[in-house]
């Protein structure tokens, strides 16, 4: 199972314009900057990202914002982004604001094989506008679908030449999540090591999950 | 003393010992500066970990560990790191003691708008929602009164973060208690008298026999 790295432009080109695209952060915190620096220079359009939030301009996928590469936004938290904000304003970037928690749970399920989750989350508020509630045990629900996409693009801490994973305290948010919701899986670490070096419990992303790994910066 | 200082000093006094907290972006975050020494309180971040501390020296920075507005924290001995569905668990699930969220408005039932402000600001829900929902007590620490506007209205105008009513509204003026029956005015800040709250005060306000001076502990 041992492969070799690629570089950012080639996982880039596994990227294509138009794809649905989950990608790790919070606030660019656990981010594969690399990747999408390489989708900046290819010039990537029409993409829809899912993650957390759109970071700042000049950060993360804010990066992706500022040049036009997205279509839409699935995601928490827009507010540290006024091109964001002002892109969807424009009506050249379309928004879906999902709470945080139902997010993680609507991928999760999604690589799960779930049929969606049921959460008291969004309940008598505009979240709630054309879904279904459930009651169970007297208790109401939002049935909120799954999620996956096309690609997901991680950041890991170290990566063995099998794919194994670790992250690193607060970059590793919705990584873990993403990794089992999508068909391609593109992980970019910090560090490759030898197979063998990762001890099994440190591992929080099976390399059987991983299609590519991206070189570790130079 | 500032607005803030006596919103977050009376804030502080809902801490209770043995308990995990979670602290809100801007004004709720200066609640951490007035926990008192003897408390065992542990903070939660909602992108991954508990037990974080204060910002490191200049230089010492983790780009790895940040705080929910990505700005850099420490870690105490003892934190723990996890992925961005645990964190929603630990919230939603019923894990998380207390939350103190900012607001933009509360109602007379007791419910919090702090998300949008249509037409005008759409920073999106991030975590809030199920904050809301799933903390066990929801304290809301917010100024009384917004350019000219009181912030506690009889109906929200702006879209509501949840139907469930909070715990606790503590403001720069007074402390308020949702109930079944309306809001009831528990506490006026220092120098603060009842008519000068009810003045700035859009809502209608249970008064009790005994409003006491708000109080800061030790």
């Amino acid at each position: 199972m041992q492969r070799r790295a690629i570089t950012a432009a080639q996982a880039a080109n596994f990227i294509p314009d138009g794809a649905s695209v989950l990608f790790g952060g919070f606030m660019a915190v656990g981010t594969p900057e690399r990747i999408i620096d390489a989708l900046v220079a290819r010039g990537a359009r029409g993409l829809t990202i899912i993650g957390n939030d759109t970071a700042r301009p000049g950060v993360g996928v804010g990066k992706l914002i500022d040049a036009g590469c997205v279509a839409k936004a699935i995601v928490s938290h827009i507010g540290t982004n006024p091109v964001t904000q002002r892109k969807m304003l424009a009506g050249e970037l379309a928004v879906d604001l999902v709470p945080q928690g139902t997010l993680a749970e609507r991928i999760r399920a999604g690589g799960a094989g779930l049929g969606g989750v049921l959460t008291p989350t969004g309940l008598g508020t505009v979240v709630q506008e054309g879904k279904r509630v459930i009651e169970v045990n007297g208790r109401s629900f939002l049935l909120e679908e799954p999620i996956t996409a096309d690609v997901a693009i991680i950041h890991a801490h170290e990566a063995d030449y099998n794919g194994n994973l670790t992250y690193r305290l607060t970059a590793m948010n919705f990584n873990p999540v993403i990794a089992l919701a999508a068909r391609c899986v593109i992980a970019e670490p910090n560090e490759i090591v030898p197979v063998g070096v990762i001890p099994p419990d440190h591992v929080r992303t099976p390399g059987i999950l991983v299609d590519h790994l991206v070189e570790r910066p130079r | 003393m500032d607005p803030k200082e006596i919103i977050a000093r009376r804030v502080a006094q809902e801490l209770r010992d043995r308990t995990l907290v979670n602290l809100g972006i801007g004004l709720p975050t200066l609640v951490a500066r007035h926990v008192p020494a003897w408390l065992n309180v542990a903070f939660q971040s909602e992108n991954g970990i508990i037990g974080f501390g204060a910002p490191p020296p200049d230089g010492m920075e983790d780009p790895n560990l940040t705080d929910a507005g990505g700005g850099f924290i420490s870690a105490l001995p003892g934190a723990v790191s996890f992925d961005s569905a645990f964190s929603f668990m630990l919230i939603r699930g019923g894990h998380l003691d207390m939350t103190v969220l900012g607001g933009l408005q509360v109602d007379g039932r007791g419910r919090l708008a702090n998300w949008m402000v249509p037409g005008k600001l759409v920073p999106g829900m991030g975590g809030a929602m199920d904050l809301v929902v799933g903390a066990r007590r929801v304290v809301v620490a917010m100024q009384h009164v917004a350019r000219g506007e009181s912030k506690i209205v009889p109906e929200l105008t702006l879209p509501p973060t949840s139907a469930r009513p909070v715990t606790l509204v503590v403001t720069d003026l007074a402390v308020l208690e949702p109930t079944p029956d309306g809001l009831v005015l528990r506490e006026c800040a220092p120098g603060v008298t009842v008519a000068e709250v009810c003045a700035a005060t859009a809502a209608t306000l249970i008064l009790p026999a005994a409003i006491p001076e708000m109080s800061f502990g030790a």
